[in-house]
């Protein structure tokens, strides 16, 4: 059998193009770490708003930046504040999931009651409090962004320990006199893991959205510093003559979240 | 009627906790309505005697159900910036952005649900898989880049709008509505085609159960058993989503009145967190979440109409 064959098999069509799109992305992005074709704050007052060319592959901006170079660096920081967004809120989540869904009782409701208030807010809204207390700047985002994620990954990892407290291999293993801990992470734990994958990855998207939506509205990544949004926000001014400085830096977005949202699906059919 | 009480009790506590969260997290800023009215370089003693005047140095739960009974009368305080009564800051931009949102919504249920309905029933058929890959797109779209690339096409190649010719519903009504159009065209793409994905599933899930056996067996065709019996079971999720979606209109539009220079809420919203305008921000944001509890109840009370049996189960 082909390889072709064997994978045409294993995985269907999209999630195979989500797995070339991610693949694809992920290479640029551990590239844009070592490698840009050019510095990503050098000014070229020649090459303002320069169209696509072999010399520049996205063209330039109204600086005469190389917009292939910081769309680059911009994917590079937006996957770096949507992964520690990510991470945050899915440490919190499990954490009070887990603790709630499993032992339930008076803390269970306060915690959800206070989930439920945290979750009624819109993530963007609650980052905003939060920029507008301490600050903008990345680590602000990523700390905003990942409390507004702990809530949902709560709700999901709480129902699963509540389906599998009761069930006979945790009632087995206590009176076996394993201790608590261990049952909760060593037991039920790795039992979530199937749909706590695919909401990881939505909430990863979620993230890529959250953080080029606030840094379109300049509360993000800051300038000089390249990020998608904000290249988004200044490429407005120059849409009608350059309209290259919009389309790329939105594409890259886009193929970010579907390569992740195809991957998500294909987890989730197989969970 | 049980059920709806206990909801309403419950929205109130939220509200309740949200406002004091909110008013305690404005209150642990440093600076002051004091500090502000007088500026940091005044001496210690003139702003000592301000402080008392306006009441700043009382304690903490009496300042803030001062705070709360006088914001639930419409009294939301004053700006820092303009030294304006915030409440009449808030009522003359409120109903561009609540009118975007709503029309927004208005185009997602229109439209997901006669397409969620039809892919449905046809899914694996050619169209089906069409609109799936659509969908599958839309998702991925951010809305403020959709708002760019409508902004683009429509506004700058087909002309069919101006770009940043805004004009206020109280001067032009119908001008006012066909330039909103576009905007509400690109907060609603993303969410129908969520709405879209999640109501075939859901419909094709339902279709799976035993109870539409037990349909058809009675001799209903398809029609009457999808819109009989599948597809009241099958709108529960998508009615919980289009509840969470009316937040997020709200919300995203504060981001789509950057794109299409729409002077609405979300342009007070941001231009008082960079002028730090606390007082504006706070109600704001307490506006907002009172509009989302209010939401997350009205869907409450829909899911017990649709199925009687939360009704029954949340009494017993």
């Amino acid at each position: 059998m082909s390889l072709g064959k064997w994978i045409g098999k294993k995985y269907p069509v999209n999630v195979i193009i989500g797995m070339v799109i991610t693949g694809v992305m992920l290479l640029l992005i551990v590239m844009s770490f070592f490698y840009t074709p050019y510095d990503i704050t050098k000014m070229d007052s020649a090459s303002k708003l320069a169209a696509p060319s072999l010399c520049h592959l996205m063209g330039c901006d109204n600086f005469g930046r190389d917009i292939f170079s910081r769309v680059l660096k911009g994917m590079q920081n937006t996957f770096v504040i949507a992964l520690l967004t990510v991470i945050i809120g899915t440490t919190g989540g499990v954490l009070i999931g887990a603790f709630t869904g499993f032992f339930g009782g008076w803390l269970d409701e306060v915690l959800m009651r206070i989930i439920d208030v945290v979750f009624a807010f819109p993530s963007i809204l609650l980052a905003l409090v939060f920029v507008s207390i301490f600050g903008t700047g990345r680590y602000n985002v990523v700390a905003a962004l990942g409390v507004a994620f702990i809530p949902s990954f709560a709700r999901i990892v709480r129902g699963e320990f509540i389906k599998y407290r009761e069930m006979d291999y945790v009632k087995s293993a206590r009176l076996a006199g394993v201790g608590r801990p261990r049952i909760i992470f060593v037991h039920i734990l790795p039992n979530t893991f199937p749909v706590l994958t695919s909401s990881v990855m939505i909430g990863f998207n979620n993230a890529v959205l959250a953080e080029a939506g606030m840094s379109y509205l300049g509360i993000g990544v800051q300038p000089p510093d390249a990020s998608l949004g904000s290249m988004l926000s200044e490429s407005q001014t120059y849409l009608f003559s350059a309209p290259w400085y919009a389309v790329f830096p939105g594409l890259m977005i886009i193929l970010l979240v579907l390569g992740f949202s195809l991957l998500a699906d294909g987890i989730k059919a197989n969970a | 009627m049980k059920y709806a009480l206990k909801k309403f009790a419950a929205m109130l506590v939220t509200i309740l906790c949200i406002s004091f969260l909110v008013y305690l997290a404005f209150d642990l800023i440093p600076g002051d309505a004091a500090l502000a009215a007088l500026g940091t370089d005044v001496e210690p003693e003139r702003l000592a005697a301000l402080r008392e005047e306006m009441g700043l140095n009382r304690p903490f739960l009496e300042r803030y159900f001062d705070w709360l009974t006088s914001f639930l009368r419409g009294n939301f305080g004053t700006s820092y910036k303009y030294k304006l009564p915030v409440a009449d800051m808030i009522v003359s931009k409120l109903p561009v952005t609540v009118i975007m949102a709503l029309i927004s919504f208005a185009m997602m249920t229109a439209v997901s649900l006669p397409v969620g309905i039809y892919t449905a029933k046809h899914s694996g058929g050619r169209i089906d898989r069409v609109i799936t890959v659509v969908n599958q797109v839309m998702m991925s779209v951010p809305h403020f880049f959709m708002g760019i690339l409508i902004t683009y096409v429509f506004g700058m190649v087909l002309k069919l709008f101006t770009p940043g010719g805004f004009v206020s519903y109280k001067v032009d009504f119908w001008g006012f509505l066909s330039y909103i159009l576009f905007p509400c065209v690109a907060i609603a793409l993303p969410k129908i085609a969520m709405s879209v994905k999640l109501l075939r599933g859901s419909c094709i899930g339902e279709a799976k159960k035993d109870y539409v056996r037990t349909a058809y067996s009675k001799g209903n065709n398809t029609n009457k058993v999808l819109y009989g019996h599948v597809l009241k079971n099958a709108m529960i999720p998508v009615i919980t989503l289009w509840g969470m979606t009316l937040a997020d209109m709200l919300v995203g539009s504060i981001v789509i009145e950057q794109v299409f220079n729409i002077p609405g809420i979300g342009r007070i919203l941001l231009t008082s967190i960079s002028y730090r305008d606390y007082p504006v921000v706070e109600a704001i944001i307490v506006l907002i979440a009172f509009v989302v509890v209010a939401t997350n109840f009205c869907v409450d009370l829909i899911y017990g109409m649709i199925d009687p049996r939360i009704n029954v189960g949340a009494e017993s």
